[in-house]
């Protein structure tokens, strides 16, 4: 079948007004989502799933698949503004993002993030059209081995992170694995560390954790360090709301590269959008000619991991449309709206369901599209939320942190954790260790461990099996080599310069 | 602050007035006056949610109220099965439970919360999903009696994937090992798609795993599957023989689904429970839904409240001491 063809009867179907209302209204919920902290992906879609069963499914898949992707749009909107990330691949996004807030330039850091994603999203679009079904070799290619493999560079990508001491981000990404394996062993079902807490059986939620080592905390020493006068300066300071010429020639090279990363890790199943969005920050941090702009308000670190994770979204669906197997927990609740519906996606969902598989693609140009325009004149209405008070921003904020945790698994005591956590997260802030790199260890320890594990059972307790796969070993020789780089003494100078800010 | 807690005060006692008004009529004659919540202890599009919205959209027409499905996820369905044990025993709040939130927790969680057979009153068996053997595509064994012996002869070197402990694949991948009598190593996956995904790629051996899944991948040819774990062969797969016609009679698994209410449910709110579960079962469009999934649905004769019983305590009998010594 001729790619066009293909195309031009996608559109067709995503442009019937019903789906182009399904598509506004998952565009709008997913922006909603993403903006409010802690509400994830996964507790809206399953929220929204029962809805979607008396639509016809091309429709409700549409608008299941904007809520995801459109959250990615707002994800970035709470990281900027109030350091505060509303997904796990907005993290990043936090480090450079805020300081550009704190310099008055939340405008353009929520233009740019919002272009870069728009730019990343009609990228993964053809991709996902014309390579999808070539590119679904690759998740097939990417066994337990592999994904450990991936998962140490990820980590190592951590290290990098860090704009203070390797040694305390090394301490951090540490304790972060050790929050990710609270909860039940996955070979053998044991309880660990979870205290007989019931609701700890299933591990600590990383919107738990994240709301309050970034939400709470940020909260606590904001107003420890009498906020309302930082923040007038903030508002004194804020430019303009578009980027400007040079903003926009400085994001152009870090928006390509992050659309590429972001493709390419996006296919692998399991957090692949979040790997991407930390790997194009450090790909960023290391080209970059000054790289100690890192961290003190660099457009191109925002603009880099947003067009990453937007893209990682995106390529996320070909497992799912080429293959019919979901690689994550948003795509398992999108094959049940399938289910419901009659249609049990399998290989042959592409030849046998061409309205749904084609509609899709194409409603995801049209949703993107329509994410940017309702995005780009937001960002003046968020900007303006910056001149509110804080003594009036901070209790909100708190509510709608609390809400959002609560929301999750609807168990108060996550409420309470995210508590403690925002205790912990103020310790850390005020011994300078970074919160970025515990949430990525946090991420990646759950898919570390389980691939460890799986790789290891497979091979009979062979280790060398990471070795002798070629697509590990590069992996691993990847991450060797950035180690290196911060080890060896005759690079110390140049990893002072890379890895560290001067001491002030 | 003083009228808040008076306001406090109005609306506990608001409350409580409701909660007894709520309390008096809720008679069998007169049941249901509002509608019923129908725990399901899986993430909504799973398939005990897909039979559990199937079968309670028409139960809801047979009883006059709307019937809605409160999704409690988490600990293998142990969660919300706790939830529905302590729930008031009124026929508001029911649960749809499986072969493992009321069978197999018993061995698998010793520290369960809930007995499934002293804190529920069964009300009906709704629908099973059959279980298969899949092996990837290029699995030496050409069917069942070759992958019998080869999995005995190589038991060292296999590897049986699964959807994580206490899931429907990794318990009835456990029942066929100690049928077998081998212990191969067990793969775990977070759930179904990635266990799946590692099948087609090759990356594991085999795995049983329920037919929803399973049927468009064995139709494009991605896996093979070497028998359904049923009586009777599948409508979706004619081609694939039963255990027992394939030599291996005793592994005979399916996942069951079913209704239950907590302990002391009135035994005439069950009876009109039931008699509306057992005229969905028999609806066209309903049956046709289910059959569509790949589900079987139960004789007349296993329909009745004692008949659910006797299943909950054979089944509870049936995996003890299959998943006693894994855990």
């Amino acid at each position: 079948m001729d790619i066009f063809a293909n195309l031009a009867h996608g559109f067709a179907v995503a442009l019937s007004p019903i789906n182009l209302l399904m598509c506004l209204i998952g565009a709008l919920v997913g922006t909603l989502v993403g903006v409010l902290p802690g509400i994830g992906t996964i507790a809206t879609v399953a929220m929204l799933l029962p809805i979607t069963f008396g639509l016809p499914p091309v429709g409700a898949l549409i608008m299941l698949a904007g809520i995801y992707y459109g959250a990615q749009y707002g994800g970035s909107t709470t990281s900027i503004l109030v350091n505060i990330p509303g997904e796990a691949t907005s993290v990043v996004t936090a480090i450079d993002g805020h300081q550009m807030a704190k310099q008055g330039r939340a405008g353009p850091a929520l233009a740019i993030a919002a272009i870069g994603s728009f730019f990343a999203g009609c990228v993964a679009t053809i991709l996902i059209a014309v390579l999808g079904a070539p590119l679904t070799k690759l998740a097939l290619a990417f066994g337990p081995a592999e994904y450990f493999s991936l998962m140490v560079l990820g980590l190592i990508f951590a290290v990098v992170l860090a704009k203070g001491s390797v040694l305390k981000a090394i301490a951090m990404i540490v304790f972060g694995l050790l929050l990710s394996m609270v909860g039940s062993d996955i070979e053998t079902g044991a309880s660990r560390m979870a205290f007989n807490i019931p609701e700890l059986a299933d591990g600590l939620g990383f919107a738990t954790v994240a709301m309050g080592v970034f939400g709470f905390a940020e909260i606590i020493r904001n107003l420890d360090a009498g906020a309302e006068m930082n923040r007038d300066l903030v508002q004194q300071k804020i430019t303009g709301l578009m980027p400007t010429r040079k903003d926009l020639v400085d994001s152009t090279p870090p928006i390509l590269r992050g659309t590429v990363l972001g493709s390419i890790l996006g296919i692998l199943p399991g957090g692949g959008a979040v790997i991407a969005s930390f790997a194009a920050y450090t790909l960023e941090k290391k080209l970059a000619k000054d790289p100690k702009r890192f961290g003190r308000g660099a457009i191109e670190g925002v603009a880099a991991p947003e067009s990453a994770n937007n893209a990682a979204a995106q390529t996320s669906f070909i497992p799912l449309l080429t293959l019919g197997i979901p690689p994550n927990a948003v795509m398992a609740l999108m094959v049940g709206a399938m289910t419901i519906h009659g249609i049990v996606p399998g290989p042959q969902v592409m030849q046998k369901q061409p309205d749904l598989v084609w509609g899709m693609i194409a409603s995801m140009w049209i949703g993107n599209l329509m994410l940017i325009i309702i995005n780009l004149p937001l960002v003046g209405i968020w900007v303006r939320l910056l001149r509110v008070p804080y003594r009036l921003m901070f209790p909100s904020i708190v509510i709608f942190c609390a809400i959002g945790i609560y929301s999750v698994n609807n168990a108060p005591v996550d409420v309470i954790l995210a508590g403690v956590f925002g205790l912990v997260g103020y310790w850390l802030i005020k011994h300078d260790f970074e919160p970025a790199p515990l949430l990525l260890g946090m991420v990646l320890g759950p898919l570390m461990e389980e691939n460890l594990r799986r790789a290891l059972l497979i091979s009979r307790g062979d280790w060398s099996v990471f070795l002798t796969r070629p697509l590990s070993a590069v992996l691993l020789a990847i991450s060797f080599g950035l180690l290196l780089l911060t080890v060896l003494p005759a690079l110390r100078a140049k990893r002072d310069e890379v890895f560290t800010e001067s001491e002030n | 602050m003083t009228s808040l807690r008076a306001l406090a005060t109005g609306a506990c006692a608001a409350a409580l007035a409701s909660l007894c008004a709520f309390v008096a009529p809720a008679k069998a004659q007169n049941y249901p006056t509002r509608s019923i919540t129908m725990i399901v202890p899986f993430a909504a599009g799973g398939p005990t949610d897909v039979i559990s919205r199937i079968v309670t959209a028409h139960m809801a027409q047979t009883l006059g109220q709307s019937i809605i499905i409160e999704n409690v996820v988490g600990a293998g369905g142990t969660t919300a099965t706790t939830r529905a044990a302590r729930a008031a025993n009124d026929g508001y709040t029911l649960i749809t439970g499986h072969m493992g939130t009321h069978a197999a927790s018993v061995p698998l969680y010793p520290k369960l919360a809930y007995h499934p057979e002293k804190d529920f009153e069964p009300i009906a068996l709704l629908a099973g999903t059959p279980i298969l053997i899949l092996a990837r595509k290029d699995f030496p064994p050409k069917d069942l009696k070759e992958f019998v012996a080869y999995v005995k002869a190589n038991a060292e070197k296999v590897n049986a994937a699964h959807a994580g402990v206490g899931s429907v694949s990794h318990v009835s991948c456990e029942l066929l090992h100690s049928i077998l009598d081998v212990k191969p190593v067990g793969v775990p996956f977070n759930g179904t798609g990635p266990a799946m995904n590692a099948l087609v790629a090759g990356q594991v051996d085999y795995m049983c795993d329920q037919i929803v899944n399973a049927v468009p991948q064995i139709n494009a040819g991605t896996i093979k599957a070497y028998a359904i774990a049923t009586p009777e062969r599948n409508p979706s797969l004619p081609n694939v023989p039963t255990t027992t016609e394939a030599g291996l009679p005793a592994f005979q698994a399916q996942a069951w689904n079913a209704m239950f209410a907590p302990k002391g449910t009135s035994p005439a709110i069950i009876a009109s429970l039931n008699a509306a579960a057992i005229k969905a079962l028999d609806d066209e469009t309903v049956k046709k839904r289910l059959l569509e999934l790949g589900s079987v649905i139960p004789a007349p004769k296993d329909r009745t409240p004692e008949a659910l019983a006797t299943l909950v305590k054979n089944e509870i009998a049936k995996w003890t001491p299959v998943l006693k010594p894994a855990t």
